[in-house]
């Protein structure tokens, strides 16, 4: 960071005035709490329309368990009222952080190709508009047994359900079940000519360890989190592309442009990374290294970027995982025999101790790619969740829109609160990209280190 | 009122981790009193083994996650 500092020095002692810089403030602030706000009317609608039957709910359906009500207009189909129900932050935030298979902008639904395979219907490719998906993400269209749900796809497994585009009812029911180890999981049900459908989740394939497992479909789509992927990769390579050219075209003459914003990064990472761990076998890895770094960066920073989707990429453990993956194998694919020593049979220690500490290293091969895994997933995930809590203070303080002059008070509130955790947001990802980094560079280091007793 | 065991454990871990990055935090801010030359070297470095600390943490709160 010592490279940085200068140019901050020189960015603050620009003649920028005072009322200028307010009034980027003040405006920001304003379109903040413009969104906040369309958020909590948005969402505080079903309620108060809802409101006087809020003590006369009908328990006629013995067969349904536990119904919620996720929207406005659920009773179209015949399928017996659902079931009003207190905000739940948590449920909230992981499903706005979750990868969707429909790209929403504001109030904009863009749609995305669908790629869909299940074994006892074969491959199903269409384009997730034909859902017609509502402000919620909810697809009033059944597509070969597929339904939307709260933007993601999932399936009908029930072989009666009939195959091809089927209007079904707005909104999905969702039931509360008890999982096979005691937890609870929600499931969505369809309505579909007065008789429910309970709808499954894709295939994931975490052993059951999240609350997945296989069921009746595989996703392969262009999702959410592809969609932004595609994107920063393109950025990125105009970006570097358009940096070379420069560097041949404006050889020895001072950087400009894009070469201005990119030279001192790159520098920084290749002088206070790579050079210090990898001694003289630095700009072998340095173009792992700033793929890595300019990646993982970018991602983290498209994630931040207000009314764009907040695509939450680094902060999925898929794509996490294979970052880490990579970094394994190129870690122990350059370790040397010096590593494979140090690991096995540690010299210059008792036998008996040596058997205990081959276990343990051999552990800390898997463990520390493991850790670069969760470290990212979990810093990001973190900060995106943070933001939508801060967000819904206000239906838990409004009492989910019944009082509506403390929620114009928290609004206030949680737009300086996210505020707040943005701007640290922006400092976690720097600090987690340049994480991840310099932890691959020393273990790549460790691993090509000469013998030297 | 939700919650379980692995609540306490989780927080528990991240207390452990507050502690540890509140020494190595410290401990950098002395240093660079101390010699305000050598600010780089011992920010990578904290950062460095923040990270390390960090890690530990987030084991124990993920396993707290998986075996409740």
């Amino acid at each position: 960071m010592a490279t940085f500092a200068p140019l901050f020095k020189k960015r603050v002692e620009m003649p920028i005035k005072f009322n200028q810089m307010r009034r980027y403030i003040l405006s920001f602030i304003f379109l903040l709490s413009l969104s906040v706000f369309a958020f909590s009317q948005e969402h505080s609608e079903p309620q108060s329309g809802g409101q006087p039957t809020n003590g006369e709910v009908q328990h006629g359906d013995p067969g349904a368990i536990d119904h919620q009500d996720h929207g406005t207009e659920a009773h179209d189909a015949g399928c017996g009222p659902q079931e009003e129900h207190e905000f739940d932050p948590g449920a909230t935030a992981f499903h706005h952080i979750a990868d969707q298979n429909i790209y929403s902008i504001g109030p904009w639904n863009f749609p995305l190709p669908c790629f869909l395979y299940a074994p006892d219907h074969g491959w199903s490719v269409f384009s997730s508009g034909k859902f017609h998906a509502d402000a919620h993400g909810n697809g009033h269209v059944a597509v070969d047994k597929y339904v939307l749900v709260e933007g993601m796809v999932q399936r009908i497994a029930d072989p009666t359900f009939p195959d091809g585009e089927v209007e079904v009812a707005h909104h999905p029911y969702f039931q509360k079940v008890k999982r096979e180890d005691g937890g609870e999981k929600e499931i969505a049900s369809i309505c579909y000519e007065s008789k429910l459908y309970p709808a499954e989740d894709r295939s994931t394939a975490d052993g059951g360890l999240f609350g997945g497992g296989i069921t009746s479909f595989y996703d392969f789509s262009l999702t959410k989190n592809v969609t932004s992927m595609i994107f920063i990769f393109a950025l990125l390579s105009w970006m570097f592309l358009s940096v070379a050219k420069a560097y041949k075209t404006r050889d020895g003459m001072a950087p400009k442009g894009m070469q201005g914003f990119i030279e001192p990064i790159f520098i920084f990472i290749q002088d206070e990374v790579a050079k210090p761990f990898l001694g003289h076998k630095w700009e072998q890895y340095l173009p792992f290294l700033m793929a890595l770094f300019f990646f993982i960066l970018a991602l983290n920073l498209f994630g931040q970027i207000p009314f764009l989707g907040g695509s939450n990429v680094s902060g999925n453990l898929a794509v996490t995982m294979v970052l880490a993956i990579i970094t394994f194998l190129v870690v122990n694919l350059s370790g040397n025999k010096h590593y494979w020593e140090h690991i096995l049979w540690m010299p210059g220690v008792p036998a008996w101790v040596k058997v205990i500490l081959t276990p343990v290293e051999l552990l800390g091969v898997f463990i520390k790619p493991m850790t670069l895994m969760l470290r990212l997933f979990a810093n990001i995930t973190a900060g995106h969740m943070v933001m939508v809590i801060f967000v819904s203070l206000i239906f838990v303080f409004s009492n989910n829109g019944i009082n509506v002059g403390a929620g114009y008070g928290t609004a206030v509130g949680s737009t300086l609160l996210t505020l707040f955790m943005m701007t640290i947001e922006l400092l976690v990802a720097f600090i987690q990209a340049f994480v991840f980094t310099i932890l691959t560079a020393s273990y790549i280091g460790a691993a090509t280190e000469e013998a030297h007793h | 009122m939700g919650g379980s065991i692995a609540a306490i454990g989780m927080g528990l871990a991240v207390i452990g981790a507050g502690i540890g990055i509140g020494q190595i935090g410290g401990k950098a801010m002395e240093a660079i009193a101390r010699q305000p030359e050598a600010v780089g070297d011992i920010r990578a470095n904290m950062i460095l083994t923040a990270a390390l600390v960090e890690g530990a943490a987030l084991i124990a709160i993920v396993m707290a996650y998986l075996v409740k």
